[in-house]
């Protein structure tokens, strides 16, 4: 079937070939029909250009898509003074047949190859067509999307040799819908009802549209089996919709639930292992978000390295100002836990006024490398941001790389030994300060990391820190103290709870009913989901 | 204040416990455990560590509510069912192993806290010293020998010290049933013989539990002793019947 | 907390209190002098109060009384409320309902019923919880009643299911949290991210005059002698030994058949009227109240007032109160880079070097200079302290 088309192309080609031959000008361009036909298009009236367009859609030409594209677009021009063919970008002007950027002295030098409405509709047509029959099936499947929002511009007997041709069972589907818009136009009702069929159940947002349109059409015609069928129809993708809803809220309460995780996996080690308040917290996660900002000021070229560089950086960073908040103030208020609060409180003024005045109050801008940003299409209702599918990742193999610490190393069985019996662990030789400090030193690095990963989500400013310190207390209380497991599944159903409640009471709402949730839950458990029962809770 | 569950017992007790169980993520810390304590009566308990001795006492006074089982005061009150505080103002007083007195506060008014009755907010709040309460305060500082230090604060007494202090707060109370945790801990031989006379001269008025790791103690106090070992009764009697018990011997040696 | 109580009521509250003796009588004088000076010492004059710094004392009078309230259930309860500043803004709110309501039709919309703000969102009736606020007495009853339903519900929920220490004090904090979100909604019918504010008269007397400032500031005072007596009959009777007992061992109070949870809602109770009454005078002064005030930084400023000033002794909390603001007022105008430094630094120093505060630092020097005299009985007067 193809190369029948093809054939009927070239022998088009070659029509107009024929008829155009004398017009070529310069033998010093490219001596192609297309170009022929460009500089035919120069000189010409409207009336004219509308018998040359629909030539030009019919050239069989790998540039021919481009040349209509640029054309409906508008941005086709021509430099006066030698007839050369230029798109006309926004920042630079270049030829359109060998692609060399022109310089010009004045915006006078060229001139617009002008497009009326009625050229506009024979170039977009002929866009698509040729768009629906090119060799490459994303190209395909764009062009029939289009289409959906115009489905006049593809007559029904080209949409159905390209439903013949069509091979990819997707761009196919989609072809079906395009013939199903068209088919609500039709003069039988009978089609028109198949036509309903064909779109019950589409989540093309055109194809609602379509259908919407249509019923009111019927209403007032009074065609009350097909409104009844039309309507059947958009009731089933409004449940679609609906479930689609509820899964891209999910998936933003599991990213919520990723970010409140990063903010409070450190703050479980360091409250919920050592039993320290650290109301500083929120501004480890801070520092580690400027030490991001400082890498990329570093590295300006090179974003995406500059990430890998940041994470080790800032867990370094909060990881020493952690070792020195511990050896400096933290050690000595050991047992007097209300005062460790209102130090660390004291601590986190300061970190956050020093900031303020090394980088200023005001916010930093942390590039994002482009492999963060985009989407990845679920179905044609709901795309799912790349940033958040990492920050998921990204903070579920923190947790587990932490897991591998406390469990496998050297480090991690001193640090449980110190923390379930300090005389015993002290006196087989192990020296609980340097542990303390650098369980300590861990808790705030992993703030640290949870900062870049922040940094990349929301604003980088002084006050940052503040933002998480609540809401990461919440998570390892509601989780239960002393428990990664219970900080993982805590904040993960917080974040999901709160984007689940989001739509139907608003975000503000949704924040104080979760908090209200938690107040209420810990005066029910006050040790939380996973807690330690027994005699171990009561020495903890 | 009906009795929840029949005793299979008709003698009168002061506490009665059948079938006391409790137990922590899977650890049986008491197993079925069964004791009464008779009123007027004295009762020595000893058993090693882990034996449950601390998690009884918690169960009696309502720290601990136990899986399964009936602990009745004075035959009537299921003590189950109630707070530490309410049980307390039943009339179970409670000592514990580590001298436990407000360290802020004087002696005196450590004492004086203690004393029956005025429990509410309110009656705290209008609460006056009543000739009747200076008295029965001055009695028991006599008791415990510690009417000259009585303005010091109690943080300042030596650990002994202390042990009397909780003592004669207990005292205050007036409680029917008195639950003691090593009271001879950190006193000195002399202490400890005065403290074993001390909870005879208690023990007509009053009915005591008092837990023991000092044998020469339990000896003094001359009276029923109960070993417990993982959490239930191992062996009841006198103390030379106990020490006789060949299960005894193997738990305490065999350690 | 170690003094022997004997006597009647008056002695207990006044005279074993040497330190709260003297405290009172320069409030006292403050209270009548200040204003005094404000309206009869014509300006110019060296014992010329203006009435900024009138106002500006009336401020720390009102955050004296809050330090009070959170000495009394922190220092002697042991409580460690990181949302006391909730109810200082409720009190606030009740006051400024009222202060909105005497506006009238003398607003932007000239809306005799609605504040300009409802009239501003469209709304067309005042809502059923603005009701009454137009009266005075019914104002007045909510500045006590507003923070105290909350403290009574929020501390029943929490006492009764035993919540304390770093918990009790994380929860208060996500409290003041919850309350600051909810108020930053227009939707509240509190005037959102505004607030309260433009307020003409109180009682009839306008606001901006000189004679209601002074009146304000006289009722500042009074308030914080009477917020402070009251604290102190409270904790030198037997309930507040019993306080300090479950401060000092919770389960030894419970085992001597105190009822902690009642015992702690009612002094968190009590706190938070004071509180809220605190609010309530702050308001008509500084002539706005908005959701900032409920703010979890607010409510640990206060906490550090009373370490600063010595917890535990309530004259302690009104010292530490005035001296932090007036280094507050004096640094933020000053050298404004500096105060969240010397804030910051001044937890970190207190908590370490300060336990007992200013207050306790002064008795230190006392009794080293006692000692080093030599004088009789040197080594006993840190037990006589308080004694009479």
């Amino acid at each position: 079937m193809l190369s029948v088309f093809r054939q009927v192309m070239l022998y088009l080609a070659v029509l107009c070939c024929a008829v155009n031959a004398h017009a070529a000008a310069d033998s010093m361009k490219p001596d192609t029909e297309l170009h022929a036909l460009a500089q035919q298009l120069i000189d010409a009236g409207f009336r004219e250009k509308k018998a040359l367009t629909e030539a030009l859609v019919e050239i069989n030409d790998p540039k021919t898509l481009e040349f209509s594209q640029v054309m409906v677009n508008g941005d086709l021009y021509y430099r006066k003074d030698d007839r050369v063919v230029v798109i006309k970008g926004e920042d630079k002007i270049t030829s359109f047949f060998n692609g060399e950027v022109i310089e010009i002295a004045s915006s006078r030098d060229i001139k617009k190859i002008s497009v009326n409405n009625s050229l506009r509709t024979i170039l977009r047509s002929g866009i698509a067509r040729l768009q629906i029959f090119s060799p490459v099936a994303s190209v395909r499947k764009q062009a029939a999307v289009n289409l959906l929002k115009s489905a006049d511009d593809i007559d029904s007997v080209t949409l159905s040799r390209a439903m013949a041709e069509e091979k990819n069972s997707e761009v196919k589907d989609i072809l079906s819908l395009v013939q199903g818009i068209k088919s609500l136009e039709s003069g039988d009702s009978a089609t028109r009802l198949a036509g309903i069929d064909a779109l019950a159940g589409s989540l093309y947002p055109d194809v609602r549209g379509a259908l919407a349109n249509f019923v009111r059409a019927a209403e007032s015609d009074g065609r009350a089996s097909e409104v009844k069928a039309a309507t059947d129809a958009l009731e089933k993708i409004e449940d679609l919709l609906r479930v689609n809803a509820v899964i891209e809220n999910l998936y933003f309460g599991l990213a919520l639930g990723a970010v409140l995780l990063l903010a409070a996996i450190g703050l479980a080690i360091t409250f919920g292992v050592m039993g320290v308040i650290n109301m500083a917290h929120g501004e480890m996660i801070m520092l580690g978000a400027y030490t991001t900002y400082v890498v990329q000021q570093l590295m300006p070229d090179h974003i995406g390295l500059s990430l890998a560089v940041a994470i080790p950086a800032a867990f370094l960073v909060s990881g020493l100002v952690g070792v020195a908040i511990e050896r400096g103030v933290i050690r000595h208020l050991y047992g007097r836990p209300l005062e460790t609060l209102l130090a660390t409180f004291g601590i986190s003024l300061v970190l956050q006024q020093a900031v303020r005045s090394i980088f200023s109050p005001l916010n930093r801008e942390v590039a994002t490398p482009d492999w963060m940003a985009g989407t990845f299409m679920i179905n044609p209702a709901l795309e799912l941001t790349y940033n958040r599918l990492y920050i998921i990742i990204f903070s579920l193999v923190v947790l587990a790389l932490l897991a591998l610490v406390l469990k496998r190393t050297l480090f991690g069985l001193q640090m449980r030994a110190v923390t379930m019996n300090r005389p015993m662990a002290s006196s087989m030789g192990i020296r609980t300060g340097w542990v303390d400090a650098l369980t300590f030193g861990l808790g705030s690095g992993i703030a640290g990391i949870a900062g870049v990963a922040l940094s990349q989500l929301t604003n980088v400013g002084p006050n940052m820190g503040q933002a998480y310190i609540i809401d990461s207390f919440m998570v390892v209380v509601f989780g239960g103290v002393g428990n990664l497991w219970g900080t993982l599944v805590g904040a993960m159903s917080l974040g999901v709870v709160n984007k689940l409640l989001e739509p139907w009471a608003g975000a503000v709402v949704a924040k104080i009913l979760v908090l209200v949730f938690i107040i209420l839950f810990i005066q029910k458990r006050p040790r939380g989901l996973f807690a330690l029962k027994g005699r171990a809770a009561d020495m903890g | 204040m009906s009795i929840a569950t029949p005793k299979h017992i008709d003698h009168p007790t002061v506490l009665y416990m059948n079938g006391v169980s409790v137990s922590f993520d899977g650890f049986k810390a008491l197993n079925s455990l069964s004791l009464f304590i008779e009123p007027g009566e004295m009762r020595a308990i000893i058993g090693p560590n882990g034996a449950g001795k601390t998690t009884m006492m918690d169960v009696i006074t309502g720290k601990t509510r136990p899986d399964s089982g009936t602990i009745l005061f004075n035959d009537k009150e299921d003590l189950t069912r109630y707070d530490e505080a309410q049980v307390a103002n039943m009339g179970v007083g409670r000592k514990f192993q580590k001298p436990s007195v407000i360290e802020s506060l004087t002696v005196f008014e450590n004492i004086e806290m203690s004393l029956k009755g005025g429990r509410s907010v309110w009656q705290a709040l209008v609460h006056k010293l009543t000739p009747a309460r200076q008295e029965k305060i001055d009695e028991i500082l006599d008791l415990i020998d510690l009417k000259d230090r009585q303005h010091e604060e109690a943080g300042s007494l030596s650990h002994g010290q202390k042990q009397w202090l909780e003592i004669g707060m207990l005292l205050g109370q007036e409680p029917e049933l008195l639950l003691i945790d090593e009271p001879a801990a950190g006193m000195t031989d002399e202490e400890t013989m005065k403290t074993a006379e001390l909870f005879k001269r208690l023990a007509k008025k009053h009915s005591l539990m008092v837990v023991e790791h000092d044998m020469d103690f339990i000896e003094a106090l001359d009276c029923k002793v109960t070993v417990l070992h993982e959490g239930r009764v191992l062996a009841e009697g006198s103390l030379e019947t106990v020490k006789a018990n060949q299960e005894v011997i193997e738990v305490y040696l065999g350690r | 907390m170690s003094q022997e109580i004997k006597g009647g009521p008056l002695t207990r509250l006044i005279m074993n209190d040497k330190a709260g003796r003297k405290l009172l009588l320069v409030l006292l004088l403050v209270s009548v002098l200040v204003p005094l000076s404000n309206l009869l010492v014509p300006e110019g004059s060296l014992f010329h109060v203006s009435t900024f710094t009138m106002t500006l004392l009336g401020k720390y009078l009102c955050y004296a009384l809050l330090a009070v309230a959170v000495d009394l259930i922190w220092g002697y309860c042991g409580i460690l409320s990181l949302g006391h500043g909730a109810f200082f803004a409720l009190g606030g709110y009740a006051m400024g309902m009222y202060l909105m309501r005497q506006i009238g039709d003398r607003g932007v919309y000239a809306n005799p019923e609605l504040p300009d703000f409802m009239v501003f969102l469209n709304w067309t009736e005042l809502p059923w919880y603005w009701q009454g606020f137009d009266q005075f007495w019914f104002a007045m009853i909510m500045v006590l009643a507003a923070p105290g339903l909350l403290a009574f519900v929020f501390g029943v929920l929490a006492f009764r299911s035993r919540v304390t220490g770093v918990y009790l004090s994380i929860i208060t904090q996500a409290l003041t949290y919850a309350l600051l979100l909810a108020f930053f909604r227009n939707d509240m019918g509190f005037g959102g991210n505004n607030g309260l504010t433009d307020f003409k008269d109180i009682l009839g007397f306008d606001l901006q005059a000189d004679t209601t400032r002074a009146a304000l500031f006289f009722a500042s005072g009074i308030a914080l002698i009477g917020g402070y007596l009251i604290s102190r009959f409270i904790v030198t009777s037997k309930l507040g030994r019993v306080l300090v007992a479950i401060r000092d061992s919770e389960s030894r109070a419970r085992f001597l058949g105190y009822r902690v949870e009642w015992y702690k809602l009612f002094v968190f109770v009590v706190s938070s009227m004071l509180a809220g009454v605190a609010g309530a005078l702050y308001v008509p002064q500084v002539g706005i109240i908005n959701p900032g005030e409920f703010a979890p930084i607010n409510s640990i400023e206060i906490i550090i007032w009373v370490a600063v000033g010595g917890r535990g002794t309530l004259y302690g909390a009104v010292i530490g109160a005035v001296l932090v603001n007036y280094a507050k007022t004096y640094f933020t105008g000053a050298f404004a880079e500096l105060w969240l430094f010397m804030l910051g630094g001044l937890f970190v120093l207190t908590t370490l070097y300060l336990p007992k505060g200013v207050v306790g630092l002064w008795a230190q020097i006392q009794e080293k200079r006692r000692s080093s005299s030599g004088g009789p009985g040197g080594g006993q007067s840190a037990t006589a302290e308080g004694k009479v």
